[in-house]
This record gives C-alpha cells, structure tokens and sequence, in this order.
C-alpha cells in the first residue's frame, strides 16, 4: 500500500492533482461559509452551470476553457448579486439562468463540436469533473494555484470586513463600511472558485464542495473562526482523501470527492446531535 | 450644537414619498424617539438618516467631524443571525470595523474598546457563547455593545425593546438612559411604546405622511398633536 502510495507520488500528474486539490478544497470551503449563510448556495449552483455553458463554447471556438469561462462568470455572478440585494432574483431567476445555461451548453456542442470527437465523453468531463484533474497541464496548475492563493490572501485580509458584512449587512453600511464593494468582491471570488472547481469536481458536484464543509462545521462549531477554520480542514481532508481513493480504486475523482464531503456531514450531524443531548 | 440637521427632507422609497417636510435640529446630547403609527415612516426617516437609503428631497446635516464611521446603530434581528455561528465577543468587536481603515485586523484598543462595553453591559462573562442561543434580552445588550463601539457620539435604535418582556424591557431603557446620560451619547430611538418614549426621552419627533411635531417631551405633552396621539395611545392600553 505504502508503496503504491509513494509511487504514485513520483509521477508529476497526481502531484498536480494534489497541489490543484488542496488548493480548491480550501478556496470553495472559506467561500462556502459565506455563501451559506447569506442564503446564496443556489447562485453557487447556478454559476456553475453558466461556467459550464461558458466552457462548452470555449471547446467549439477551441480556445482555453478558463479564458472563456472566467470572464462569463464572473460578469453573471456580479449581475446576479447584485440583483439579489434588490431582491428580484429569486429562486426562480436563479433556476433560469441555471437550466437555461445547460441546456444551451449542451445544445452548442451538439451544434458545432466535429463529429469525431468523443461528445458524451467531453459533456460528462465537464459536468461530472471525471479526469480534468489528472490530466492538468503545467500552465493549468499555475494558473489555479496563482488564482487560488489569490482568494486565499483575500479571505485572510479581508476575514473580519466579510463577518460584519455578512452577520448584518445594514449595520456595516449604516457606520459607513461600503458593503456593496464586499458584495462585488465575493461575487468576482464565487466565480473565480466556481471555474476553478470544475477542475476538481466538474460542473454539477461544485455546489457540494462549497456548501458541505460549511454546513459540516456549524454543527460542530459556535463561533465564525471555528466555522471557517473547520470548514478549511475538513475540505482539504476531503480532498485529499477522494483524490487518493480514486486514484487507487480507480473510481471518478469529483463524485469521490463529494462521497467524502457527504460522509463527514453525516459525521458531523451525528456528533452535533450527541453534543446537543448531552 | 446640533448633531444632526433635517432641512425640509422627504423621505420614500422609488421616488415615492412616505413622509414629507422634515425640518428639525437635534441638539448634541439629546435623546430624541421617533413616534407615530404603523407605517408613518419611522424606519423609512431612521433609514435615511442612516444613509441606508437616499432622501427623496432636501438635506440632511451632520455636525462637523461626525461622519457615517461614527454612528451606532442597532437595528432589528435579521433572519440571517438567528442561525449563525458567532459568538459574542466575535459579534461586539465587528462593530469597530469603521475604525479598522485599510488595516486587516483590530488592534488592541479596539479590543480594549470592545471589552469595556461588554464589562459596561455585563455580557462578558457570556462572551465566548453562541449569540445565536441567548436569550432576547441578551442579544439586544451584544447588538447594544456592538453599536457602541462603533460610535462616540450619536446611536440610532431601532426598536430595541421589541419581543422583550417587561423586566428585561425596563433593564433596557435604563441602560439606553445611562448610556445617554454618563457617556455623553446622543440618542435616536424609533419606538411603538410611547409610555416610554415620554418617560425618557428628551425630544420627541411624531410623523404621520408629514411631520406632525418635534420639540421637548414637555412641549409634546402640552401639543395638540401629543394630546390626541397619548389619548389614543391610552385607549389601546386600556
């Protein structure tokens, strides 16, 4: 076992895999405390699914999916924040863009892909993340490790500004904090997490990455640090355990990932109510 | 001095007015509530006041130096706070976040700061539990400690007795009144509970569509407008 395990740590691509995933898995985890408790995990969800769009358009015109996706997404999660704090996008607005932007997505690969290439096969990479991560090129592991640790900075430096502001809103704006830049700056991150994930998880599993670790760690945690920093570790552990799971037993990276995520929730639901009984 | 000016404001929402012809002064140290039936546009001129949203017409002026990171203000419990995960001291010290400039973390005397209103508002021993699981009356004295660290000068309540029950209600008012009294803190409260608002405060300001009354609370009991309002607030009671 040990042997395998150090074997397959010399090949470059699962040290790749590992790095990007860590990096992710800390990223969605420190977003996902945010999104939750300002009631945003759908547009999470949603994003992610125009990221998916953004990308098969990206493989038609053969360029870059991140060159592409990005900027999309980015410019849809700050449309769609924004119209949130007007309270106009509601569920309903969200599900739209959402269904709207896979449908669409799929139908533009049908449209235009070359008949030769492996559709299914390319659609279910994109959705479901099943190898992305292992076949990352040297470019790709600069880039998301450069963006990751990006939001990493952001998150530390602007920690205690994204509590008040997401504890209450009206109050931080109120004593002259201006909220509507916070609310810009973790739509542009939402984004920026959401296109990296597809990396790791693909398209569809993205929303767990960000929502479990959060939802995990506040059964067992009362303050926001203890929140955050739980969310932190139990996301990198759950990363890092899918990778090497799916690594050695052969199974899809993200939806290993995700099992994982599930998993600890379970834990963590158990363990919070034996504390509450108590 | 006055700390705060309304020079013929219209306060609404969309360009649509809810209440008109605002003109009044408050003087710093004042403890001014805000009266008036449902819907008379007390939030709405409360809000306006605090910049949460613009005023229609006319303007609204501060005293000198007093800017809008240095106004407390303790609003009305949101959905989102009822499960977050936060404890006390986490909650009080997020109000010296308009102190914080371009720095990341608070510094020790803001610490400090935040420490003396917990000692001031005996919620330290309670400082490292959820805020989440406290009671009403407890929750209102950390949101009460977290708008003090953010002002030195003027606190707006918004209805900080509400959902209270009667003891912990008069712990209240009189806290608000020492606060008003010892620290120098000018205070803005918008409030259902009339009885009190004469009991305490120094100014009344009595809005329906337009601005019925501002002056003392003396002036406000001898008013036509304070007879007929305290009149029909007694029949409610009774």
């Amino acid at each position: 076992m040990l042997d395998k395990l150090q074997m397959y740590l010399g090949y470059d691509f699962v040290k790749y895999a590992l790095i990007v995933g860590v990096l992710i898995a800390l990223c969605s985890a420190l977003l996902g405390v945010s999104l939750v408790l300002k009631r945003y995990s759908m547009i999470g969800d949603g994003l992610s699914r125009v990221a998916f769009a953004a990308t098969t358009v990206a493989m038609v015109l053969s360029v870059a999916p991140l060159y592409l996706s990005l900027p999309v997404t980015v410019i849809v999660a700050v449309i769609l924040l924004r119209a949130g704090n007007k309270k106009i996008a509601g569920d309903s607005a969200v599900a739209l863009i959402s269904v709207s932007s896979l449908a669409l997505g799929y139908l533009i690969l049908n449209l235009f892909a070359s008949k030769s290439s492996n559709l299914s096969g390319d659609v279910c990479s994109i959705l479901f993340g099943s190898t992305s991560i292992l076949t990352l090129k040297k470019t790709d592991v600069w880039l998301c490790t450069i963006l990751a640790v990006v939001v990493i900075l952001i998150f530390i430096f602007f920690y205690n500004r994204l509590f008040a502001v997401t504890f209450d809103e009206d109050f931080s704006t109120a004593t002259g904090t201006k909220t509507t830049a916070y609310n810009m700056l973790l739509a542009i991150i939402t984004a920026i997490v959401i296109v990296l994930a597809m990396n790791l998880v693909g398209a569809l599993l993205i929303s767990a990455l960000i929502i479990f670790p959060a939802l995990s760690s506040m059964r067992l945690f009362k303050s926001f640090k203890g929140v955050i920093i739980s969310s932190a570790v139990i996301s990198v552990i759950c990363a890092l355990a899918g990778i090497f799971i799916a690594i050695f037993s052969d199974t899809p990276v993200g939806s290993t990932i995700v099992a994982a995520d599930l998993a600890v929730f379970i834990l963590c639901n158990i363990i919070g109510l034996i504390k509450k009984g108590k | 001095m006055a700390v705060v000016e309304f020079q013929n404001v219209s306060v609404g929402y969309d360009g649509k007015a809810v209440t008109e012809g605002l003109n009044f002064s408050l003087a710093d140290g004042a403890y001014l509530s805000i009266v008036g039936e449902n819907g008379a546009g007390k939030s709405t001129t409360m809000k306006t006041l605090l910049g949460l949203i613009k005023p229609i017409d006319g303007k609204i002026i501060f005293a000198d130096g007093l800017r809008s990171n240095e106004i407390g203000y303790l609003p009305q419990q949101t959905q989102v706070q009822r499960d977050f995960p936060a404890t006390v001291s986490e909650v009080v010290l997020s109000g010296c976040l308009n102190q914080l400039g371009f720095k990341p973390f608070y510094s020790k005397e803001q610490k400090q700061t935040a420490k003396k209103w917990m000692d001031r508002l005996e919620i330290t021993d309670i400082s490292k539990r959820s805020y989440k699981q406290l009671s009403g009356g407890q929750q209102q004295r950390v949101l009460l400690a977290r708008a003090l660290c953010a002002t030195k000068k003027l606190i707006v309540l918004d209805e900080p007795v509400s959902g209270l029950d009667p003891v912990v209600t008069e712990n209240m008012y009189e806290l608000i009144r020492q606060i008003n009294r010892e620290d120098k803190i000018t205070v803005i409260m918008v409030s259902h509970d009339l009885a009190a608002a004469l009991r305490y405060s120094s100014h009344i300001l009595q809005l329906s569509d337009k601005m019925l009354f501002f002056g003392t609370t003396e002036q406000y009991k001898d008013s036509d407008v304070g007879h007929r309002f305290i009149g029909k607030a007694g029949e409610c009671d009774a």
